[in-house]
């Protein structure tokens, strides 16, 4: 699949600031005057940052708010607007924090719950469609959520939790990869099937059906870069794993390692959401005899 | 809503023969043709003229060659475009409820005028059925020539799609596949009509004949020549030549 820039940004810093705000809201960081401002501001400008990032990539973007409308089927829908809804519910506790209302956590901790749920509906987005099998499998909604939980833990979190949940986060990552890889197999579409000519023998190309680009093959059958998917898998380990651990384990200071850790998370991350597109084969590609 | 019909109707659709197509293009070049005008935004070409021309096409003729276990191989002409799924994936995945499913007739449709041009749909169809309009920033689809189909200031032989119309073969059939009377419900029976990709669980509307079983011969056609004897001055000659 085409690795569009605006739906990387927006998965990688929107989970980032999803999970951020729901270890705010569940009080596990209780900031008080300007400093609540400004993590309860960091959390906002990162979810809504990728909400506003996902808009770019749309043909018709004066019209994204009708995506909200259709959240009985659809879990693009869906992930708007829980998204929406969370932000609301966890406001009145930014509020509170920032000017010392003393309101009820209450809200924090629902709108937490609604935070890891907004970060599921945005996997499902990819994790439903049959189409493209390495998305088509609950390691998706699990490598999405391990991503939101550690890079909110790395900005929320004593070191040594935090520590733990990046760790989480490589082994579901390496898990995504090593189930990923084998998908496309699994599910056993081919030529043959796409065409229905396994019927009468085993079909290859013969003519391709455009000489020219389109769409599909834009948009489905992407392949540059493939070719270095395992320099890229090792990078973003690398940044999205080691570093942040090694940051979070040996540097001194409270706001040092979370900085280091958040930025290397941050360029690990945007790598390994790259490859989770660019690798990603959808099986339209069978009739062009490209995946 | 973008929930599916409980059920349709009707079950319009095509037959498409795989036998008959001789992969002229036709009903691609039709298809756009119609389309260029009338319904929805017209399919745009980018740089047509140009050095890298690209456009939007709801029909698609590939080509492929099939090679039996024994034999010689074959090729095969396959038009692809929207099959009219009565589990259609693209329209249940849409978030504004820009696509939908008909319950008169099941034809799947795009409201251009709500659509937010995500591509989700596209994403979610495993034949390729759509393409994002590059100028219009929406998804086109194959509308089986709705506004053919019913329309009344034309023809009677014209209600039917561009792409039936026009198809110098004959390889393309359109008609009620609920009506198990109808002819394309009857070609299909007698000819084991297929789906594409089964598996999906899109359960398409449209049926794929598959090639007839091509006829083989037992001997080579040039091999009787070698038999021939010749006589006369002719054959004196040969077995002359034949002693040196």
């Amino acid at each position: 699949m085409h690795p569009a820039p605006s739906v990387i940004v927006f998965t990688v810093l929107s989970g980032l600031g999803f999970g951020f705000l729901a270890f705010l809201g569940a009080a596990f960081v209780q900031p008080a005057g300007w400093t609540a401002f400004l993590l309860w501001g960091l959390g906002y400008a990162l979810a809504v940052g990728g909400l506003l990032a996902s808009t770019f990539h749309l043909g018709n973007p004066q019209r994204a708010w009708r995506a909200m409308s259709q959240w009985r089927t659809s879990w693009l829908s869906r992930e708007g607007v829980m998204a929406i809804a969370t932000l609301l519910m966890l406001a009145p506790v930014a509020l509170s924090d920032w000017l010392g209302l003393g309101w009820s956590r209450l809200p924090g901790v629902i709108g937490a719950i609604m935070a890891l749920v907004t970060v599921f509906t945005t996997s499902m987005i990819y994790a439903q469609l049959k189409t493209v099998p390495r998305w088509n499998h609950w390691v998706t909604p699990a490598m999405f959520l391990c991503f939101a939980l550690a890079g909110g833990a790395i900005l929320a979190l004593p070191r040594w939790p935090a520590l733990a949940l990046v760790v989480v986060m490589g082994l579901a990552l390496v898990l995504s990869w090593s189930i990923g890889d084998r998908r496309f197999a699994e599910v056993g579409q081919t030529m043959g099937k796409a065409t229905g000519l396994d019927r009468i023998g085993k079909p290859s190309i013969f003519d391709p059906a455009h000489t020219a680009g389109n769409y599909l093959l834009h948009e489905m059958i992407h392949i540059v870069g493939r070719k270095h998917v395992a320099r890229l898998r090792v990078l973003a380990l690398i940044f999205a794993v080691v570093l942040p651990a090694l940051a979070l384990a040996l540097l001194p200071g409270a706001v040092l390692p979370r900085a280091v850790a958040a930025v290397a998370y941050l360029i690990g991350a945007f790598a390994a959401r790259w490859l989770f597109f660019a690798q990603a084969e959808h099986v339209v590609g069978l009739y062009y005899g490209k995946r | 809503m973008t929930c599916l019909p409980a059920r349709t109707d009707k079950k319009l659709g095509l037959a498409i023969d795989l036998d008959t197509c001789v992969g002229c293009n036709a009903c691609v070049t039709a298809c756009k043709g119609w389309n260029d005008q009338g319904y929805g935004a017209p399919l745009s070409d980018q740089e047509p003229y140009g050095a890298h021309p690209s456009g939007t096409f709801l029909n698609r003729v590939h080509s492929y060659q099939v090679a039996p276990d024994q034999g010689a191989a074959q090729v095969v002409s396959f038009p692809r475009s929207c099959l009219h799924c009565d589990n259609a994936p693209c329209v249940t995945v849409c978030p504004t409820g820009a696509s939908y499913k008909r319950s008169e007739d099941g034809i799947v449709l795009v409201n251009e005028d709500i659509c937010i041009g995500c591509g989700l749909c596209a994403w979610a169809c495993p034949y390729g059925a759509r393409e994002m309009d590059q100028a219009a920033g929406v998804m086109k689809k194959c509308t089986l020539c709705v506004d053919r189909i019913y329309n009344e200031a034309l023809p009677e032989e014209d209600r039917v799609p561009a792409c039936v119309r026009t198809c110098p073969t004959g390889a393309r059939h359109f008609g009620d596949f609920a009506d198990p009377g109808s002819k394309v419900s009857q070609l299909a029976a007698r000819r084991g009509g297929y789906d594409l990709m089964p598996d999906m669980g899109t359960k398409p509307t449209n049926k794929y004949l598959p090639p007839r079983p091509k006829d083989r011969l037992d001997t080579a056609p040039l091999t009787p020549l070698l038999d021939i004897r010749a006589t006369g001055f002719a054959g004196w000659l040969d077995r002359m030549l034949e002693k040196f």
